[in-house]
């Protein structure tokens, strides 16, 4: 019992962090409807820069998390308008086979010697590792501070999308992007913010995956960005607190199918999962039908 | 008949570098007796890093033989040799292979990393009759197949069944370990050998694997069964997987209360190793750095002046891997591969990872060390001899 | 009717004899060296696949991430088949083709029937699922089939895929899909692709047009794949992972999506670019080769969004004296609806 109860922390830490990346990746489908495949990569770079920043400048963790967001929310918004922006009025498949050119070019290029090094590096931890156990139940700092700062950004997001201006003018955007223009909504602008808030949260999710798995290299984004999006899709993509519920039961059905189920067969349950949501309900479970097209 | 005049570019900008390089083909050197090597590496993709190592150990024993990239001579053999990348993609091996033979015209080829991609190699320098020397690739498929010797392949490291078994002994006899779990990843019959060969020689010396687990390539969270083997309290926990992995995995292990003494294999051996995470633990490996022969000295002293890091296992046995064709090159002089064959096949060398003498099937018969991770360091153990 | 579908057939036949003749010349002179021989025939694999995708993707616009893993499951049928019965034996050998094209057609019958009811991007991360899957499986597969050898890879199949075979089969396909698109199924898919609604409307079998369309592309995947098997010593399931996937996609869509001429195009093409970028940068530069790889695909989608051949087919391909032929190529924007503007509504609704 109380390893079931351990094994469920263990998703859920699991699920928290595949959430830090989900929710950019939402945000970005939930306006355009893109599958930004260059998202995991942002991801990578925000744990370099933080890396880089303090192993190898010596600033302080306060100092380097918000620098790694705002490289990265350059970096988004830079990827958007070269990338994306000349294609925006063109098919959609375009602006994907686009995304997956810059994903490759984000991680060759970033693997080369003089940028970030193809090498695996281990990254110091900003703060001790401290774990407790309480009855059995182990838990440690890093779980509950994952936890918390999805929380929070959750809790943050969703109060910007649905209670501020801005957040107004994304969901007008995302629903018709002719009809905001004509409302005198900068669409491009729009779009451009929605990249670098996606970007950024990819950057504070790249620090924050670093100091729950402290390695990384220029290739790390490709997986957890993988199930990052696989999760927001069996949440309901472009729906944020789809994404936080996707990503949380991927979590959970990663770690209790290894731990009692079969370790080497845990993808097969995890995605096969995945397709029987979809066959059940087609949009994801939170997401809504989208238009017919007639 | 319209043809769009983007076909035509796209023809003429494929079609015309092929013919041209088809026909320019055919290796650069016109003497006759000259040598020509091939190093096929994964220089891009996921272990970029391997074939980096791989690619600076070949690169160095070359130089000190004599040779450069703009070629040289050992004895009165003239040298070249071609650095092709295989991205770890066994079917870019293939096709880089048949490159260096067909075109190149290569008699001998230093390669490839992972033993994926030398199987598949394997399949193409055999037929052609050019000889292949791999540094790492562990898998018994390498030199034999479906009970028949590839007779031109070769290698410098010893054998996952080997190594799996010292690792077995070593658990039993010296740590007193009666129970021991698993963790490898399924994806890479490297782990997936090292742990099956470890798990028959600990159960026949009396001891038991009480839990076998595996994980994806890319997974980088392992608590579910973490969490498990902490129940258990096994003796050993057997992490045969490269360095990267085993550091992330190591951290993990302790972080939920597994006090197990880690045990691994030579995929260790690397500087890049968390060394903290990993403290304490054992791994089998090729030799020490530690060792006092001259050979390892001279070797790791070099490599450091030229790279600026310790060598790994695989710039080690890349370096081994090169020494063993030079030395065949010395003792022949010859570039036939036959000869070079011959003698690879018969021949005592003194490596850097101890002597190398070749079996029946190609499978050098060496001794293993065990090193231990202590206070930031590779700590040597014990030597055990086949 | 019969005029219809024989139309530029002579040309088309005369250039591939004109083509074999001239490589299997080049070849035995040996003025094409082994190498690019092998080069070729894995351009022709690869095309073959993509083929099934365009059927899949470009003609009845159906979104599928999966398509290495049907190429996989047909290298390993045709590979088994050959490795336990064959032994070189070409009856064996063709037996063993149909055997993955068969295999990967009616696994894609299965998993079709439920998942086609998906959409878009629904529908293709629902068959990059099902691609990991099968990935994990064939790292499992010795298991259950020891001659599989999991994830060690499996050798000793018989390597007598060469040139004629490969071409042979090509050829076959491209004629094949050539034909089928212009007829009543081809024109379905068309329909189902620029309106899903408009063509039930219209009382075609939507659900039986995508399965077909989905069947008929992953088993020619699964013949790419046979074809794979015999010209590769190794048949790795680290070869069909679902990034491999991508590379089928990039092909079709750079190619133009419902162009047959483009995908042919693209497909040698690809496997060319990157074999001559290898030749081109040398050893010291080989590092740059992915970076500039996934420069040109970035350029070339945003130079011509709609690739580089869409609407356009060779005329060879199409058949005279049939009016509106040409078009037949022409509007290729599945999921037309879904130019990037407009979306659902619910950004945290």
């Amino acid at each position: 019992m109380i390893e079931a109860i351990n094994q469920i922390l263990n998703g859920l830490q699991l699920g928290s962090v595949y959430a830090l990346i989900a929710l950019g990746y939402t945000m970005v489908y939930g306006i355009i409807r893109l599958i930004n495949f260059a998202h995991g990569d942002v991801f990578m770079v925000g744990a370099f820069v933080a890396f880089f920043s303090t192993a190898s400048w010596g600033l302080p963790f306060y100092i380097a998390v918000p620098l790694s967001m705002a490289v990265c929310a350059v970096l988004g918004v830079t990827i958007e308008r070269l990338a994306y922006r000349p294609l925006r009025y063109q098919a959609r498949i375009a602006a994907l086979i686009s995304a997956i050119g810059v994903s490759l070019f984000i991680e060759y290029g970033t693997s080369l010697k003089f940028v970030f090094g193809p090498n695996f590096r281990v990254v110091p931890r900003p703060f001790n590792v401290a774990q407790w156990d309480v009855g059995g139940v182990q838990f440690s700092n890093i779980q509950v501070i994952v936890l918390v700062t999805v929380v929070v950004l959750l809790t943050a997001l969703q109060y910007m999308v649905t209670r501020t201006k801005m957040g107004k003018a994304m969901r007008a955007v995302s629903f018709d992007h002719d009809a905001a223009r004509l409302m005198g909504i900068n669409v491009d602008a729009i779009i451009s913010y929605t990249f670098a808030l996606g970007s950024a949260l990819a950057a504070a999710g790249g620090v924050l995956y670093s100091a729950a798995y402290p390695q990384i290299n220029p290739f790390m984004g490709i997986m957890p960005g993988l199930k990052a999006f696989t999760a927001a899709v069996l949440g309901g993509i472009g729906n944020i607190p789809g994404a936080m519920l996707g990503s949380l039961i991927m979590g959970e059905v990663d770690v209790l199918s290894a731990a009692y189920l079969s370790s080497r067969l845990r993808d097969v349950f995890s995605f096969s999962i995945l397709i029987l949501v979809l066959l059940i309900k087609p949009s994801g479970l939170l997401g809504k039908a989208g238009p017919e097209k007639v | 008949m319209r043809f769009p005049r983007l076909f035509a570019l796209v023809a003429i900008v494929v079609l015309i570098p092929a013919v041209a390089l088809s026909g320019c083909a055919g290796g650069g050197g016109k003497d006759k007796n000259t040598l020509r090597v091939g190093v096929v590496t994964p220089l891009t993709g996921d272990v970029k890093t391997f074939g980096e190592s791989t690619k600076n150990a070949f690169l160095l024993a070359m130089e000190q033989a004599g040779v450069t990239d703009k070629g040289g001579k050992i004895g009165n053999v003239p040298v070249e040799f071609t650095i092709m990348d295989d991205r770890n993609d066994a079917t870019e091996g293939v096709n880089v292979a048949t490159k260096l033979i067909s075109e190149t015209k290569v008699q001998a080829i230093i390669g490839s990393v992972t033993s994926k991609v030398t199987i598949a190699i394997s399949n193409v320098t055999n037929p052609a009759k050019v000889v292949q020397v791999t540094s790492t690739a562990t898998n018994p498929k390498v030199t034999v197949e479906d009970g028949k010797r590839k007779a031109f392949t070769f290698r410098a490291c010893f054998i996952d069944p080997f190594q799996g078994t010292v690792g077995a002994k070593f658990a039993l006899n010296n740590l007193k370990a009666k129970t021991a779990a698993t963790l490898y990843d399924q994806s890479n019959d490297y782990t997936v050998g090292l742990a099956q060969y470890f798990k028959e020689a600990f159960e026949k010396g009396g001891g038991k694997v009480v839990f076998e687990a595996s994980y994806g390539k890319d997974d980088t969270d392992f608590s579910a069964v973490l969490t498990k083997i902490a129940g258990l309290k096994p003796d050993i926990l057997y992490l045969p997987d490269y360095y990267q992995k085993v550091s992330l995995i190591g951290g993990q292990a302790r972080g939920k209360g597994i006090k197990a003494v880690f045990l691994g294999g030579d995929g260790w051996d690397s500087s890049d190793l968390d060394f903290k995470a990993m403290d304490g633990g054992y791994f089998t490996n090729h030799y020490s750095s530690d060792d006092p022969r001259p050979e390892v000295q001279t070797f790791v002293s070099t490599y450091k002046a030229k790279y600026g890091s310790v060598p790994d296992a695989l710039a080690t046995l890349a370096y081994d891997a090169t020494n063993m064709l030079i030395s065949a090159v010395k003792s022949t002089q010859s570039n036939d591969p036959e000869k070079l064959r011959e003698y690879l096949a018969s021949g005592t060398f003194s490596a850097v990872s101890g002597t190398i003498k070749n079996d029946a099937n190609g499978d050098p018969i060496k001794a293993a060390v065990i090193l231990q991770i202590k206070d930031g360091k590779q700590k040597y153990v014990a030597t055990v001899n086949p | 009717m019969k005029q219809k579908f024989t139309g530029g057939l002579p040309f088309v036949l005369a250039a591939a004899a004109v083509f074999f003749a001239l490589r299997e010349v080049l070849g035995i002179t040996e003025i094409v060296n082994a190498y690019w021989q092998l080069i070729l025939d894995q351009a022709m694999i690869i095309t073959i696949a993509s083929i099934g995708l365009s059927i899949i993707y470009g003609f009845c616009g159906q979104f599928s991430l999966g398509h290495a893993a049907f190429y996989g499951l047909g290298a390993y049928a045709a590979g088994l088949i050959s490795k336990l019965y064959g032994h070189g034996n070409y009856g064996v050998f063709l037996l063993g083709l149909v055997a993955a094209a068969a295999f990967a057609g009616m696994v894609a019958f299965l998993i079709g029937r439920p998942i086609l009811r998906l959409r878009s991007d629904y529908l293709g991360i629902a068959t990059m699922g099902f691609g990991i899957i099968v990935k994990v499986l064939m790292d499992y597969s010795n298991k259950w089939i020891p001659a599989t050898n999991g994830a060690t890879g499996m050798t000793g199949v018989p390597q007598i895929a060469k040139f004629p075979a490969v071409f042979i089969v090509l050829l076959l396909v491209v004629l094949l899909v050539r034909n089928l698109r212009l007829s009543s199924f081809g024109r379905a898919w068309m329909a189902v692709r620029d309106d899903e609604i408009a063509a039930d409307a219209m009382g075609v079998d939507t659900t039986r047009v995508k399965t077909l369309a989905f069947v008929l592309g992953c088993a020619l995947a699964g013949l790419a794949g046979g074809l794979y098997a015999h010209r590769y010593p190794i048949v790795h399931p680290s070869s069909f992972d679902f990034l491999k996937s991508f590379d089928f996609l990039i092909i079709v869509v750079a190619g133009g999506l419902g162009s047959l001429s483009g995908t042919v195009v693209t497909g040698i093409s690809w496997v060319f670019l990157l074999e001559v970028l290898r030749a081109v940068l040398g050893q010291s530069f080989i590092d740059f080769r992915g970076v500039l790889y996934a420069l040109a695909l970035i350029l070339v989608i945003i130079l011509r969004p709609k690739g580089l051949l869409s609407g356009l087919e060779w005329q060879a391909l199409i058949p005279r004296h049939v009016p509106g032929a040409r078009s037949a190529g022409r509007p290729a924007e599945p999921g037309a609806d879904g130019s990037m503007k407009g979306g659902m509504p619910d950004a945290g609704a």
